[in-house]
Formats: C-alpha cells, sequence, structure tokens
C-alpha cells in the first residue's frame, strides 16, 4: 500500500526525467522570451518589469495633489534620523549642545550586572558585564564606538518594529478577514531573504544608518505579529469569560485581560525582535548601516581575517547577551515583594540608584570612568591573524585537496543532476506531492509557486540555489540526526547540546562566513560549509526534542516487552519522534535557504549572485522577484514538509 | 428560599453548526434529534424552560458534554443562545443592548469557573479588585473592599502573592472572591471545585456552605458530581444530551426518578440519608408498634436504628402529630439495601 502511494508520486517523475530528450524545450528549460512575444525581457512574464514599473509610478506619486510618497518616505526617515541621533547621543557621541557626556563605559557595565542580578543572579549579571569589559577593552580599533553604534540601532528599531508587530497582531486576532490577509503575508515576509529588504528600502529610502534602521523595522516585525496572534488566540476562554463576566468594556478586555494574559508569547516575540535586529543591523551595513557589521564587511572584503574575527566575536558577544537577557526578562515571573522598608523591599534597584549616585559623584574625578584608559585597550588582530597564516601555511593542501575532491566528486555531479531535471519533472513532483499530502488546494499552491519561479526568468539559477540547499540540508541531517540522537540519551549531553545551540543559533548569520573564508577561502565549498553549520542546529534541536518528547509510558512498554537499547531507538523512539524530525529537516532547509543568499557574498552563481546585482544597481524589481523567488522555494518545501510531518502525527494520533 | 423569580428561562436551544438560526427555523423551531443528526448540527441546549427562585441554590448536573456549561453561559449571555428567553428580574437579557448587559454584569451577576480564570499578571488583591477597577472605582474605595473579601474568603495575609504562588484552593478562594467582589444577585458557579483533590474539594464545599449561610444569594451551580450536587442544592436539574430531563428536589429524584438515566444516576446513592420516611410510608393497615411512632419528614437514616429495633411495623405522623400511614419493617429493610440487592 505504501508503496504503490510512493510509486504513484515518483512513476511519472522519473518517467519525465528518463525520456527528457523527447519533451519540447520549454518542457525542460522555461523558455527566455515573454508570452506576448516582447523582446529583450528574461523571464516569460515580466514581474521584474511590471514591480519597477510599480516602484516608479509610487514614487512620483502624489496623494490629493498635496504630497508625493517621497514626502511621506522623507518624514518617516527624518524621525527615525533624529531618534537615532538621540540613541548615540547617549551611548557613544554624548549631546554637545547641552554639554552633556555619553553614558560612561562603567555605567553601562555596572548597570548590566545589577540588571543581570536582578533577572537572574550572578551568572547572567558576569555575562552582562563581561560583554561591556570585553567591547571596552578591545577598543584599540574602535570597537567601542561601533558597538555602540549597533547598539543604538536595535534600541531605536526594535521598540518600533515590536509595536508595529503587537499593533498587526491584534488586528488578525480581532478581525477574521485581517487574519486571512495577514497571515499569508507573514509567512512571505518569513522567508524574503534580507536582502531584498535592503534593495527596496534602499530605493524608498537611500542609503545610511537610517535606511538599515528601516529595513531593520520591516524585517524584525512579522514574528512579532505572529507570536501576538497565537498568544491573544490561545487565552483560555474561561479568562475571556471571566473578563466579560466583570464588565469589561473592549478596550478594557484587550488591555487589562487579553495582552497581560498573552505575556508568555509576547515576551518570546521580544527576544525574537531583537534578535532579528542584532542579525540585520549587521547584515543592513551593505545599504551603509554604521557599526559593527559595517568594519565586519570591509575586512572581510580586504580579506583581514584576523581584524574581522575580533568584530566577531565582539557581535557574538552581544547576541548572547542580549539574547540571554531578553529570556530572562521573558522567565521573569512576577513574585510578591518582601515586607519592609524601601530598601528591603526593592534591593537591585537601590543599589543601582547607589551606583548612579557613586559614579555622578566621581566622575569629575576620576577620569577614566568616563572613558576607558587608553593605554589599557588591547588588540588580538595580530593573534588571530597568526592563527590564519599557520593554518594557510600548514593545511592549505590537505584543505585545498579535500575542497577539490568534494567539488569534482560530489557537488558537482550533484548539481549537474538537480540543473538536469526538467521543469516538468519538478512542477510534477511537487503537485503530485502535494496532492498526497494536503490535497488538492497544496497541489494547487505548490505548482503556482513553481510556475512563478519558471516564469520569472530564474529558473536555472533557482536550480543552483536549490542545489546547494539540498547539499547542505543531506549533510546536515547525516551529521545532524545522529548527534541528536547520541545527545538525547543522557541527562548531561542533552542539556549540554541544547545550550550549544541555544547559543549557537543567537549568532546573526553573516557571522558564520568568518571561519569558512578562513579555512577555504571563497567557494562553493565555503559557502556550502557556511550553510551547513548554521542550518546543522534546527535539525539538532529538533531531534532531541522529538526523541525526548516520546512518552515515557510508550518507552517503558517497550523495555518491558523485552526491547533492547537499540530496539528501543529503532522500533519505537525514532518513528514517534519521526514528525518532529521532519520539522526540524524543515526549519534546517528555510535556514540554509537564508544562508545560501548571504553566502553570495562570497560567491556563488545561484539566485544570490544576481540578487548581489541587484543591490548594486539598485534594481528594485529584480531584487524583489528573486526574493521572492527564494522565498517561494522555501514556502514550497515548507508547506510539503509541515504537512507530512502533520500527517505523520495524526496517523499516530499525537494530535 | 422564597417563591420570587430571578431568572426565568423559556424555550432555550442551543445548536452549533453552519447556520443554527436558519436551520432551527426550518424546522418550526422544533428540530428534530434525526434532523440534527443528519444536517451535523450539534445540540448542546435543547428547549430548556425553568426559573431559579431568589435565594436557592439550583444545582445543573449532568456529565462532560451535557450541555450544562452551555446552559449556565446562555443565562448570562457568555453564549448567545439560538434561541429562547431569558428573564433576569424582569429584564430581557436577550434583548437587552450590550450597554445594559455590561451594567448587568459589573453590578448583578458574579461568575466561579472551574479553572479559576485567575489573571496571571495581578495580585490576589488586584485580582479581587477587579471587577471594580473595571468600573472606574477609585484604588483605595475598591481595595478596601477587596480586602474585606480577602477575609471572607480566608486569605489573609496573601494579599500581595500572585496567582502561581497559590494552592489550587486558594487560587480558587481568589476566583470566589473576584465573583463577590460587586456582591452580585446572582452567583453562577461552573464547576468550581472540580479541578481540586478530593480533600480538598471537600472542604471547599464546606466553606461555601458556609458562606452562601452568611449570603444568601440566588446561586445557579454546576456539577458532574451527584453527591456534590445532593450536599449543596435545593433543587437539582439533570441534563443529558443538551435536555433537562427531570428537574426536582434530591428527594424527588431519588424516589421517582423521571426516566432510565436519571435512576441509574441516583441509584449508588445512600438512599437512607436522603429519603424521608414519607417517600416510603404506606397507608394504615393491619397492626403497629404501641412503643414507636416516627415523623414522616425525619430521614430514614435518623429512624432506621429504632424501628428495625421493633417487632412490628410502625406508625407515621406528620409535624401535627396526626397520624397519616405506616412505615413497614420490610419496606425500610429494602430501601436501606437496595442498592446491593440489584448487583
Amino acid at each position: 500500500m505504501r508503496l504503490n502511494r510512493a510509486l504513484l508520486v515518483l512513476a511519472p517523475f522519473s518517467l519525465l526525467i528518463i525520456f527528457k530528450s523527447w519533451l519540447p524545450g520549454w518542457a525542460v528549460t522555461p523558455p527566455k522570451s515573454c508570452l506576448g512575444g516582447c523582446a529583450d525581457i528574461n523571464g516569460m512574464i515580466p514581474f521584474v518589469d511590471w514591480v519597477n514599473a510599480a516602484i516608479k509610478f509610487l514614487r512620483k506619486y502624489e496623494f490629493f495633489d498635496a504630497f508625493t510618497f517621497r514626502d511621506i518616505t522623507r518624514s518617516i526617515s527624518g524621525m527615525i534620523d533624529s531618534l537615532l541621533h538621540f540613541t548615540e547621543g547617549l551611548l557613544h557621541e554624548g549631546f554637545a549642545d547641552f554639554n552633556i557626556g555619553a553614558i560612561p563605559w562603567i555605567a553601562l557595565v555596572g548597570a548590566a550586572a545589577i540588571y543581570g542580578w536582578y533577572l537572574r543572579g550572578w551568572k547572567l549579571a558576569l555575562l552582562g558585564s563581561s560583554c561591556f569589559l570585553y567591547l571596552a577593552l578591545f577598543s584599540k580599533r574602535g570597537i567601542w564606538e561601533l558597538s555602540m553604534q549597533t547598539l543604538s540601532a536595535i534600541a531605536v528599531s526594535a521598540p518600533i518594529a515590536g509595536l508595529i508587530g503587537v499593533l498587526v497582531g491584534i488586528l488578525a486576532a480581532k478581525r477574521k478577514t485581517a487574519e486571512r490577509i495577514i497571515w499569508p503575508i507573514l509567512n512571505v515576509l518569513q522567508s524574503l531573504p534580507h536582502f531584498s529588504y535592503l534593495i527596496i528600502v534602499a530605493i524608498f529610502f537611500g542609503v545610511g544608518s537610517k535606511a538599515g534602521v528601516i529595513a531593520t523595522i520591516i524585517f524584525a516585525f512579522p514574528p512579532m505579529a505572529r507570536l501576538t496572534l497565537v498568544g491573544l488566540q490561545n487565552i483560555r476562554s474561561e479568562v475571556i469569560e471571566a473578563g466579560i463576566m466583570s464588565g469589561c468594556s473592549r478596550m478594557q478586555m484587550l488591555f487589562k485581560v487579553e495582552l497581560p494574559s498573552a505575556r508568555n508569547e509576547l515576551m518570546l516575540g521580544v527576544n525574537q525582535i531583537i534578535m532579528q535586529c542584532l542579525a540585520m543591523v549587521v547584515i543592513a551595513s551593505f545599504i551603509g548601516q554604521s557599526g559593527l557589521g559595517h568594519d565586519l564587511l570591509t575586512r572581510l572584503q580586504r580579506l583581514a581575517i584576523g581584524q574581522a574575527l575580533e568584530v566577531g566575536i565582539a557581535v557574538v558577544f552581544i547576541a548572547i547577551a542580549l539574547d540571554r537577557f531578553s529570556q530572562a526578562i521573558a522567565n521573569k515571573q512576577p513574585t510578591h515583594l518582601p515586607e519592609g522598608p524601601f530598601w528591603k523591599r526593592r534591593p537591585h534597584l537601590t543599589t543601582f540608584i547607589g551606583f548612579v549616585a557613586t559614579i555622578l559623584v566621581l566622575s569629575p574625578i576620576v577620569p577614566f570612568i568616563a572613558k576607558f584608559p587608553e593605554h589599557l585597550t588591547i588588540s588580538t588582530s595580530v593573534f588571530w591573524d597568526g592563527i590564519v597564516d599557520y593554518i594557510t601555511l600548514h593545511f592549505y593542501g590537505p584543505l585545498a585537496n579535500f575542497r577539490d575532491a568534494l567539488l569534482v566528486y560530489f557537488l558537482i555531479p550533484f548539481r549537474s543532476a538537480i540543473t538536469g531535471i526538467p521543469l516538468i519533472a519538478i512542477i510534477d513532483l511537487g503537485a503530485c506531492l502535494g496532492w498526497k499530502m494536503g490535497g488538492w488546494r497544496l497541489a494547487l499552491t505548490v505548482s503556482l509557486f513553481v510556475f512563478f519561479i519558471a516564469a520569472s526568468g530564474y529558473w536555472v539559477r533557482a536550480m543552483i540555489t536549490l542545489y546547494m540547499v539540498l547539499v547542505s540540508l543531506m549533510i546536515c541531517a547525516v551529521f545532524g540526526i545522529p548527534i541528536g540522537i547520541w545527545a538525547s540519551r543522557r541527562e548531561w549531553s542533552t542539556r549540554l547540546m541544547q545550550n550549544i545551540c541555544d547559543t549557537f543559533q543567537t549568532f546573526p548569520s553573516f557571522i558564520y562566513l568568518l571561519p569558512v573564508v578562513m579555512l577555504f577561502q571563497i567557494s562553493d565549498v565555503s559557502a556550502i560549509f557556511a550553510i551547513i553549520i548554521y542550518a546543522s542546529i534546527p535539525i539538532v534541536r529538533y531531534t532531541i526534542f522529538g526523541l525526548r518528547n516520546v512518552p515515557q509510558e510508550i518507552i517503558e512498554a517497550a523495555v518491558t516487552s523485552g526491547c533492547t537499547q537499540n530496539q528501543v531507538l529503532w522500533k519505537v523512539r525514532l518513528p514517534v519522534a519521526f514528525p518532529e524530525i521532519i520539522l526540524g529537516l524543515n526549519q534546517t532547509l528555510m535556514f540554509g535557504l537564508f544562508m545560501v543568499m548571504i553566502a553570495g557574498f562570497i560567491g556563488t552563481v545561484d539566485l544570490s549572485q544576481e540578487i548581489f546585482r541587484a543591490l548594486t544597481f539598485n534594481d528594485g524589481g529584480k531584487g524583489l522577484v528573486i526574493g521572492l523567488c527564494v522565498s517561494f522555494i522555501g514556502l514550497t518545501a515548507d508547506r510539503l514538509l509541515v504537512a507530512w510531518s502533520d500527517r505523520q502525527k495524526q496517523e499516530y494520533g499525537l494530535g | 428560599m422564597s417563591n420570587n423569580t430571578k431568572i426565568a428561562c423559556k424555550e432555550i436551544w442551543k445548536l452549533y453548526g453552519s447556520n443554527p438560526r436558519g436551520f432551527f427555523e426550518k424546522n418550526q423551531r422544533n428540530p428534530s434529534d434525526e434532523a440534527i443528526k443528519s444536517e451535523q448540527y450539534i445540540p448542546a441546549v435543547r428547549n430548556a424552560t425553568f426559573d431559579v427562585y431568589e435565594g436557592e441554590i439550583l444545582v445543573i448536573m449532568g456529565l462532560s458534554g451535557s450541555g450544562k456549561s452551555t446552559l449556565v453561559r446562555c443565562l448570562s449571555r457568555l453564549v448567545e443562545p439560538t434561541w429562547g428567553k431569558v428573564e433576569f428580574d424582569g429584564i430581557d437579557l436577550l434583548q437587552a443592548p450590550e450597554k445594559t448587559l455590561i451594567e448587568i454584569r459589573r453590578h448583578k451577576m458574579g461568575m466561579v469557573f472551574q479553572n479559576f480564570a485567575l489573571l496571571p499578571h495581578r495580585t490576589v488583591l488586584q485580582n479581587i479588585a477587579f471587577p471594580l477597577e473595571v468600573q472606574g472605582i477609585d484604588r483605595t474605595t475598591r481595595e478596601s473592599k477587596a480586602r474585606e473579601i480577602i477575609d471572607i474568603v480566608g486569605l489573609q495575609g496573601r494579599d500581595n502573592y500572585y496567582p502561581r504562588e497559590l494552592s489550587g484552593g486558594q487560587q480558587q478562594r481568589v476566583g470566589i472572591g473576584r465573583s463577590l467582589a460587586v456582591e452580585p444577585d446572582i452567583w453562577f458557579l461552573d464547576e468550581p471545585f472540580s479541578a481540586l483533590d478530593p480533600l480538598i474539594r471537600k472542604e471547599m464545599q464546606n466553606e461555601f456552605i458556609r458562606l452562601q449561610s452568611i449570603l444568601g444569594k440566588t446561586i445557579v451551580f454546576i456539577t458532574h458530581d451527584f453527591d456534590e450536587a445532593i450536599k449543596l442544592a435545593d433543587r437539582i436539574a439533570i441534563m443529558y444530551e443538551g435536555i433537562i430531563v427531570q428537574l426536582g428536589t434530591a428527594e424527588e429524584l431519588i424516589s421517582n426518578p423521571a426516566t432510565q438515566y436519571v435512576a441509574e444516576f441516583t441509584r449508588d446513592i445512600p438512599r437512607a440519608k436522603l429519603l424521608s420516611v414519607r417517600s416510603i410510608m404506606e397507608p394504615l393497615s393491619g397492626t403497629v408498634s404501641e412503643h414507636l411512632c416516627v415523623f414522616s419528614d425525619d430521614s430514614i437514616e435518623k429512624i432506621a436504628q429504632a424501628v428495625l429495633a421493633q417487632e412490628s411495623d410502625i406508625q407515621v405522623m406528620d409535624q401535627h402529630s396526626q397520624v397519616v400511614g405506616m412505615l413497614r419493617r420490610q419496606r425500610l429493610l429494602e430501601t436501606i439495601f437496595e442498592n446491593s440487592s440489584e448487583e
């Protein structure tokens, strides 16, 4: 029965591949001219031109004959600009007009320590303060200033993105029609590569830090909107009823009952927003966002690996600290205060006030409070450069051989196989799988996605992107699943692996390019390695989660039936965890896709190269259409894999 | 218990499905089981007509899915009935505009929920003061009122605790306190003790009886536990598949079950405790004992030992000491051991 089903899907697919030479040309690769027969257009349907025409129209359009679209964008960027001025003034520039300096470094170190102590204890205090200490200590090359620029961009973009996200989420939760429109848009937005945002924003808002902040806001709000919606929908109906029975009006209901009850989801959203903002602020350096990302970018371009690493470590440090702090805020549950005088009820606040007072008193007397003494700052880039040189010197041969072997015997054959699959076979496969997994609707959705890519004119490049993602997915699965299985066996290894995953996941994706460029220079192999490191995280995580969440009773039943450890694993735990593992693969694929697009920076010939070209030439249509191609590759895989996982879960009665 | 009607329900229907109102009208406002089933509607409440009297405890009882929760939500219009009429103090609730409804809920209704439904971000004090807060009552007034209630429900010293820091029983005390904050005329309790463990449940039931003896509210109480119903109720309504199959005192249900279902339900209940002599007495005939007589209002449990010690049947008198019948020893024995003999 099962075999028959698989045959039904695979048979036409393989037939189409085998009889490829008999197929008409348009069925193998989509034609390059448009349907109407017009010239000099890349795709069958000129999506790119349509988008560009729309952009042109928008830029010129006058609302009510009073103001143009450009006026709107100008006023927005003006607002963002003044906000940025304020946060940068606070963090590193000071306010010359008022003769007020920036917040001294030691105040940030101390504040982070006290806040961390309040939230979770001395470990978090140590993490927070050592992060700022690192930034101050290694500021020989200006890392402190750069970090403060990055932080101030986050300080502006995160709250705005959060606010937009919450508003959109509330709208979707309150109006069914709004939800139907907003949900798919969020899906597309969340799978659009970073660079599509950058290109569109650069067209309307120009370049520089304010444009970077705007791109970051647009990039970071969707998860918050989604979590707000989920949070509002998950409130127990009893709580809502209690609100109604207490006689709440609509507004009282929203602000006093619903939003506070959705606190957990909202706080998770805050964490995601902050991490998304950091990732995007780093990448926004491509459109001139100043800060750590910009420094990283220029040093990478000059292949100054040692210096880039030093900056990279600062980014990583900030990422971990931001993540742990926002998680600690999310997990902090309210507790009743002890009785007594103010300092006893609020010891942390008292300490903080005392600390600030001390600094204010001491800062005119002790100079190093305001500025970290320059002669104490250090730089480790020489050390890192040494390591890079050592690696190049001693390992260049073996690494190059490894790289070439991988290319010749594995990657290139695989790539020709994938790119050789006829268009019609792929549409057929997608439609059949969609139909099998989720009925005709899914089949139609998937076919439309594939058709868009075929019609857009970027088919061949899309196939190369697909090849890179699939290769990485395979390698991730081969390594990630066994690692997950190993880790899930014992309590300590589970915790260790989860910690590693949590930590690695917080790094902005851009950071992953550093070590691979260091080892493999610039090639397909480096790109694939970067993808693998980045995209292995979810598969490991989901495998552990799936295996760990097999109900204890089932395992006990298997053991009492006389299963050996291995039998328990193969016959019980893996099959039951299978739906979760599929979800892990899905996430791995999405991560991979994101990374592929960033890896274009170190030279690949797929869609990402095109998108970099679009960025250079400020070609909004191209940027958006390629972004949508990437997004649709991701959504196709996502739809199919999630449907598969759901079906498995249903078959097992797991919900 | 007076006989003033507090809530009058007439022909309440609640159907779930694609177009309940249209379906209902199409079937002459009395759809049959077959019609409901064939068009895939789910009947939560069917044709419920009953009154709630001022000062009584009416227990609505049924298994899960019998529609009891939906019915009580129709009374406060948390759920919009498909059809019917609910009169609260003479006001037609189903026609009342949103504003009137909010006013009624703010001042006249209180509700306690099965899983407490406390607001996790508010302290005990703030949770209890919540209904007063949404009315716009100033902070000092509402908090002093809430403190009074904290004393009544026995949570002294826990004012500033968060729900998370309390046990289940304590949380439900907060829920009860919140529902009492506005001094409601009618008090809905939706399985308030079902989520608690047996010992705590018993304690809370006693607490509830104590509270009611102080407050004397009109109460609609929902439960799936017949023992609880017997312990608390003035009258019990038994629901089955959305229909109120019988409404009466515990004694009426036991001595005179309307359907097989009610009989099944009441079978394992210790009769001796609930039935009075009246329900098993017979007209006077033959010889009776001269040493003992019992009152018709006495419970069987109370008189059993004395009666069984006698050799012959016993006279029964009403409260005016008029002889109204006799109690046969054999019948008494049968009643006491009825449960075990059937098994």
